[in-house]
């Protein structure tokens, strides 16, 4: 088995506030092989996006990463200068963020900024970087291209503006992609074009994705593994067949009973009782209990066990098993 | 766009007619001029003559009409006062203005702007704090304030600078410059601090706050995202949306350092238009006063015609709008 581009070990990021520590993200370890796709899925607050920004060294402050480690190719990145970690920005991990339109500059067209960013990374003469930055859009599917490359962002539509976007993150040829929620901004025909142009990148140059969203639909197309969160931990970590066909955690059991498949007809959508806690609020022992069907006496004293990396395991202490799981619940 | 300007100036030409005719109408309201003119001695035959001689006995239209051709053409008339026709006296006088207004203004936008983003990157440092707080004496203290105050420490207490007047000025054509002799520039240096202190606070308090809004933007996590570097990220992306509210209001601040230099003058005995106007309005010299109100005029109209031109030049977004305007 080759080496993982991104590995997480344990991590923990904390918020210090008034009212004491919050960790929007808690002990949370994986990895991301070449090629492959890691969907992160939960609900707003659960840590998804957190645990990208992390990564890529962009937590706003206070928040800070405080106990874990995050290795990119090998190298350990998560105590690096901000220095040092400029030069894996962009170079090494390409980012792309939510809504097209606001994320490219207004005022500069959309050559220059792909230019700078490759002259950042490379170093290649102006020509080669316009030749380059042409190439870059060609690659994300920008019709005309070379034509195109003056114009501004306002001058493209959403879903350009988002293959711009990654035609961005892309430019400096980066072994791992965070897409934090790439398609939610945008129409859902239009973001069946951007899946398949994440996937279709991913493999062909065998980078890897970390794809953050809250749309399991778009989790089933696209991944290849899928990481569950909840309340800042890891519930579910698994091959993405596995966790839709036959969920072990009852809160993955719930979201995807939650969710409309066609594979699985017509049928009513189930709903899961109950808010996610707050952080700053969360109950003692596995911080899914208070909405959990299976509910036990160990549930109300004890966390979840911690996911380690290895794959198809839930953290609970009473996972499903298939045929439960399979039944879902009624 | 060319529809768009010509529009614009348009607009411009209606402000000045109105413009116009207010400075029009102090000849006819504010007092009889040929009273100040003449003297004790005067018979009626000299009042009538005078009066053909100005013109004003003719009605109100032509003489309006009359007025705005003469003004058109960098008329204004013959100062009651000197005697002298008013072109010739605000030509003598304009340069010691501009070249105070240039002064203060280069120094206001590149302190304002400078600090401004300063205070903004650093903006929990300790020197930004300091920054901040004295950038609130600028900005609550009044002009003539702050000029005798420069002017007792720096001219009587320590004896460094002068404190009236222009020093030794150079003429070049018909333009008389302080920019060539060591006591033309050192009597500057005072009174362009005087006149550029308001509007380097406001525009660093400005640029302050809109490149804090601009720091927050998407598209600068983004270009952090890429690997730029923090300057190209502060400097080539976000001080470029600042710019945008910003030169709105540095245009008309810049309008305002010549149109206000007024007190400045005063207080420093600037021998500028501004203290033109102030002598003028003592002595009810309302040709002066009617000419000085047109060039402010002129030249408001003027900056935000810039100004608005400026935004095409730095927001592609407009361009597009204008085209179809």
């Amino acid at each position: 088995m080759s080496q993982p581009v991104l590995s997480v070990r344990d991590l923990v990021v904390e918020i210090p506030t008034r009212h004491g520590l919050l960790k929007p993200v808690d002990g949370v370890s994986y990895d991301i092989m070449p090629g492959e796709i890691l969907g992160v899925v939960g609900e707003s607050g659960a840590g998804k996006s957190m645990t990208g920004n992390a990564v890529i060294g962009l937590l706003d402050r206070p928040a800070r990463i405080s106990e874990g480690e995050i290795h990119l190719n090998g190298e350990r990145i998560d105590n690096l200068s901000l220095r040092e970690l400029r030069r894996y920005r962009g170079k090494q991990i390409g980012m792309v963020f939510q809504d097209p339109l606001t994320s490219l500059n207004p005022l500069l067209p959309i050559g220059d900024q792909l230019t700078e960013t490759i002259q950042e990374h490379l170093s290649v003469s102006n020509s080669e970087a316009h030749n380059r930055a042409v190439a870059a859009l060609e690659e994300v599917g920008i019709p005309a291209a070379a034509e195109r490359i003056g114009s501004y962002p306002h001058e493209f539509s959403g879903g350009m503006r988002q293959r711009v976007v990654i035609a961005l993150a892309l430019c400096a040829e980066p072994t791992l992609v965070i897409a934090d929620e790439p398609t939610t901004a945008l129409d859902v025909s239009v973001q069946a074009q951007i899946t398949a142009l994440l996937k279709r990148l991913c493999r062909e140059r065998g980078m890897a994705v970390m794809l953050v969203t809250h749309d399991m639909g778009v989790i089933a197309e696209t991944a290849d593994r899928v990481a569950v969160m909840y309340a800042g931990k890891l519930a579910e970590l698994g091959p993405v067949r596995d966790v839709i066909g036959s969920p072990r955690h009852p809160y993955t059991d719930g979201l995807m009973g939650s969710t409309p498949l066609a594979s699985k007809g017509k049928r009513r959508l189930h709903q899961i009782p109950g808010n996610m806690p707050r952080l700053g609020n969360l109950p003692d022992g596995c911080a899914f209990h208070p909405r959990c069907p299976y509910t036990q006496e160990k549930c109300l004293q004890n966390p979840g066990p911690r996911l380690k990396t290895t794959d198809g395991r839930a953290a609970c202490w009473f996972p499903l098993d298939a045929p439960a799981a399979a039944k879902g619940v009624a | 766009m060319i529809a768009y300007i010509i529009r614009r100036v348009f607009q411009s030409l209606i402000v000045l007619l109105v413009v116009g005719l207010v400075a029009f109408s102090m000849f006819r309201f504010v007092g009889d001029p040929i009273d100040n003119m003449l003297g004790q001695e005067r018979t009626q035959e000299d009042i009538e003559r005078l009066r053909t001689t100005l013109g004003l006995d003719q009605p109100f239209p032509v003489q309006y009409a009359k007025f705005l051709a003469n003004a058109a053409q960098g008329n204004f008339g013959v100062s009651y006062r000197q005697g002298r026709p008013v072109a010739t006296i605000i030509a003598e006088r304009a340069p010691a203005t501009l070249e105070l207004a240039l002064v203060s203004g280069v120094l206001a936008l590149v302190f304002g702007i400078g600090l401004g983003v300063f205070t903004a990157i650093r903006r929990n440092g300790i020197a930004s704090n300091v920054i901040m707080t004295t950038s609130l004496i600028g900005v609550s203290l009044p002009t003539f304030l702050i000029g005798i105050l420069l002017i007792y420490v720096f001219s009587v207490s320590l004896g460094w600078l002068p404190s009236f007047g222009r020093g030794e000025t150079t003429k070049i054509g018909g333009w008389s410059t302080g920019f060539l002799t060591g006591s033309g520039l050192k009597a500057l240096i005072l009174p362009s601090i005087t006149l550029g202190l308001y509007q380097m606070t406001l525009i660093m308090r400005l640029v302050r706050s809109e490149m804090l809004e601009v720091l927050r933007q998407d598209y600068i996590r983004f270009a952090r995202a890429r690997g730029l570097r923090e300057r190209s990220v502060n400097f080539r992306h976000a001080l470029k949306n600042t710019m945008v509210p910003v030169i709105t209001v540095v245009g008309l601040q810049l309008g305002a350092i010549i149109a206000f230099a007024i007190i400045t003058e005063t207080v420093f005995q600037w021998p500028g238009v501004g203290l033109l106007f102030i002598n003028a309005i003592q002595f009810v010299d309302i040709p002066v006063m009617a000419a000085y109100l047109m060039l402010i005029s002129v030249m408001f109209v003027a900056i935000n015609l810039i100004v608005d031109l400026l935004y095409f030049a730095i927001d592609p977004r407009l361009r597009i709008d204008g085209r179809h305007a």
